[in-house]
């Protein structure tokens, strides 16, 4: 620091020219992109944060620390899946902090209230799971954009799976809270035969003692459940153990069926169908670096949670590039997350108007691979160039 | 179907009941003979079901780890009696509230860094993975049979040791009337961390029955343990015998409510009401049950103080 000195004011114009030329070239391209992730990493879903958190900071590292050319600071947060907790924290990011982007919320209900303050404060939001139909409906914004999915999109694949398998009496279970209904709803649009059982459960419930006698009377020829993280690990356990598993086809979306209930369960999993909007042996060379690289530097296999993580990151990286680091262009920097330039480990990845993607959904099953390992093998397309079923009430303002 | 259906509900309740049971005796124990109220019981529950989870991983067999676990359990808890709760016994509940309470997030964070945020796998027996058949045409999981094996079993054995053994008696005497127990020269101290270690390895013994069946996580014990508070309330603090039954009338009440109550929302209100309504009455049906016995009786079922 140069101390002004009162008898020449020479040099005092030189420092402030100096800092005037400084300041505009802050505005022409930031010096570094701030990036707040506030994911959920402790109690029962810390999980699928640990793996959001993992998969995004595994894209910067690739990139020498970088995001679009800049240098990258990623400030994580947990937001112990608490909505309360979540707004407090996003406060501090945003204000204290002053984050460039947001992103990392697992759990709906959280991003709901996350939401909010940080589109007020006119910061990108990218989500690297929660897709709340709100958002991609009369709520969408232009400051949301969703690098996963819409919350419905995985149960419709299911729905269609097992309509188009010919199963004809369905049992669903899923837990009492709103994305619980919204995945049955969601399932119940694409399959066209009867349900014969609906059960929902508290979202604390992890003994299906109950559910499962009221399955075997019910004989379902198939079962769709709907529960994350540990509420699914012991529903699989629960439901091979009493024995239901032989007349019963069980299918789930992707969150049920994913590396981390695998790795709880083990072998029961086996031949369980389930949709997902990515998988570690699809073939695309973006893909197949990232499975490399994160079982490299973390020792397992990625989740779908991981792999959006990673996208989310390079979907920053490349709109960073895109306005050659100028953030502080609002409209420039929507325009080019809106371009989605970047390679998408899931292979195609648009936006829809809503700012939600339009993007292939596949059928995956529980197998054992080639090394002995118990884990998803792609079966194939469900849907192509799969968009939600809100857009149409989004009216997004043009940039 | 509607016959296999309430008995395979009726056996579901034994087994969470007698699973309740085991940790409901030791709470109980502690609560009637120290006058201590301890939340730090479940963290017992959990730490057991790491302790075992870990020990038959390392081990390759269910039952080595279910042993090993259980007398580490037990070990800890006689260790966290001498070192920290035995200087909670002369104070108030509230202090030993906040004191527990404390040890109980210690706990938590502690089974975090250790063993991370994820749920651990603990799996059955191979044997016993699958279902057995007790009728024609009748399947339940053998695993589950197992856990009401043990848990009737070990209701034996502390009915033995309470009823038949020295221990046992100066064990009612505290629970009965405790300033009478230390006048007759009960060696409180020695009886305390005794009694102490027997409520944290019955916690072990369900941790390591329900891990396979639930999930070994960070915070799998207080659920559990507000259920267990709610079994001594209704059985009568400091009694064995109460706590026996409310575990099971709160076993087989939580279960048939879980099963009958949308049933019967369905029919009367249709199904969208019942899939709302339903679920959070039956997720209620324990509490008024109990709001019940206080109201009737406020002692609970079986007291024991005389």
């Amino acid at each position: 620091m140069k101390t002004p000195n009162a008898s020449s004011l020479q040099p005092l114009a030189l420092a402030a020219l100096a800092a005037l030329a400084l300041s505009c070239a802050a505005a022409q391209a930031a010096d570094a992109v701030k990036v707040g992730l506030l994911s959920t990493l402790s109690g029962p879903g810390a999980g699928l944060g640990i793996d959001i958190r993992d998969g995004f900071q595994l894209a910067v590292k690739q990139g020498g620390g970088k995001l679009g050319g800049l240098p990258a600071e990623v400030v994580v947060a947990d937001d112990q899946q608490s909505p309360d907790v979540a707004r407090q924290t996003a406060d501090r990011l945003i204000k204290r902090d002053k984050v460039d982007f947001m992103t990392g919320v697992v759990f709906s209900n959280v991003m709901l209230a996350v939401g909010a303050p940080t589109f007020a404060s006119k910061t990108f939001y990218i989500s690297a799971n929660a897709g709340p139909s709100q958002y991609a409906g009369e709520q969408c914004n232009p400051y949301f954009f969703s690098a996963s999915y819409q919350n419905d999109n995985l149960h419709e694949a299911v729905g269609k799976t097992v309509t188009d398998k010919g199963f004809k009496r369905v049992a669903l279970l899923a837990p009492n809270y709103p994305a619980g209904k919204d995945a049955l709803a969601g399932f119940k649009r694409f399959y066209k035969g009867e349900v014969v059982l609906e059960s929902y459960t508290p979202l604390n419930q992890l003994d299906y003692g109950a559910e499962i006698a009221k399955m075997r009377a019910a004989r379902p020829d198939a079962v769709y459940i709907f529960l994350p993280g540990g509420l699914g690990i012991n529903f699989i356990k629960q439901f091979v153990g009493a024995g239901l598993s032989k007349d019963m086809t069980l299918f789930g979306p992707g969150f049920s069926a994913d590396e981390d209930v695998i790795k709880a369960v083990g072998e029961p999993m086996l031949g369980m169908f389930n949709s997902s909007l990515w998988a570690h042996d699809l073939d695309n060379p973006a893909n197949k670096k990232f499975v490399a690289d994160f079982q490299k530097e973390y020792g397992r296999l990625p989740t779908l949670y991981a792999a959006q993580g990673y996208d989310a990151a390079r979907l920053i990286d490349g709109a960073v590039r895109d306005v050659k680091g100028n953030l502080a262009d609002k409209t420039a920097v929507r325009k080019a997350l809106e371009a989605a330039r970047f390679e998408s480990v899931r292979g195609p990845f648009k936006f829809n108007t809503n700012h939600f993607p339009i993007q292939d959904y596949y059928l995956r099953v529980v197998t054992k691979d080639p090394q002995g390992r118990v884990t998803n093998r792609t079966l194939g397309t469900v849907f192509k160039n799969h968009a939600d079923a809100y857009v149409g009430s989004c009216k997004m303002p043009a940039a | 179907m509607t016959g296999v259906l309430v008995l395979e509900q009726s056996l579901n309740g034994l087994q969470f009941g007698l699973m309740l049971f085991l940790l409901a005796a030791g709470l109980t124990l502690v609560f009637g003979i120290m006058d201590m109220i301890n939340l730090a019981h479940g963290s017992l529950y959990m730490v057991g079901a790491y302790l075992i989870a870990t020990a038959a991983a390392a081990t390759d067999s269910f039952w080595i780890g279910l042993a090993a676990g259980v007398a580490g359990t037990a070990l800890l808890g006689m260790l966290l009696e001498v070192t920290v709760l035995r200087r909670l016994y002369q104070r108030d509940h509230l202090s030993q509230v906040l004191g527990t309470f404390a040890i109980l997030l210690m706990a938590n964070e502690g089974v975090r860094m250790l063993w991370g945020a994820q749920p651990i796998a603990l799996n059955p027996p191979a044997s016993l993975a699958g279902p057995v058949e007790l009728l024609p045409g009748f399947f339940y999981p053998a695993y589950r049979l197992l856990i009401i094996g043990v848990g009737l079993g070990v209701a034996l054995l502390l009915y033995v040791l309470v009823t038949r053994t020295r221990l046992g008696m100066q064990v009612r005497a505290g629970a009965s009337n405790r300033e009478m127990a230390l006048a007759m020269g009960t060696n409180v101290r020695r009886l305390f961390t005794a009694v102490f270690g027997l409520g944290a390895a019955l916690c072990a013994v369900a941790g390591g029955m329900l891990g396979p069946l639930l999930a070994v996580q960070v915070g799998m014990g207080e659920s559990i343990l507000i259920l267990a508070f709610v079994v001594i309330v209704i059985g009568g603090i400091g009694s064995i015998r109460g706590a026996l039954f409310g575990a099971l009338l709160v076993g087989v009440v939580d279960t048939a409510g879980r099963t009958l109550i949308p049933l019967a929302f369905g029919h009367w209100l249709g199904p969208e009401a019942a899939s709302g309504a339903g679920p959070a009455v039956a997720s209620m049906l324990i509490y008024l049950l109990m709001a019940g016995v206080l109201f009737w009786k406020p002692r609970g079922l079986f007291p024991a103080h005389g």
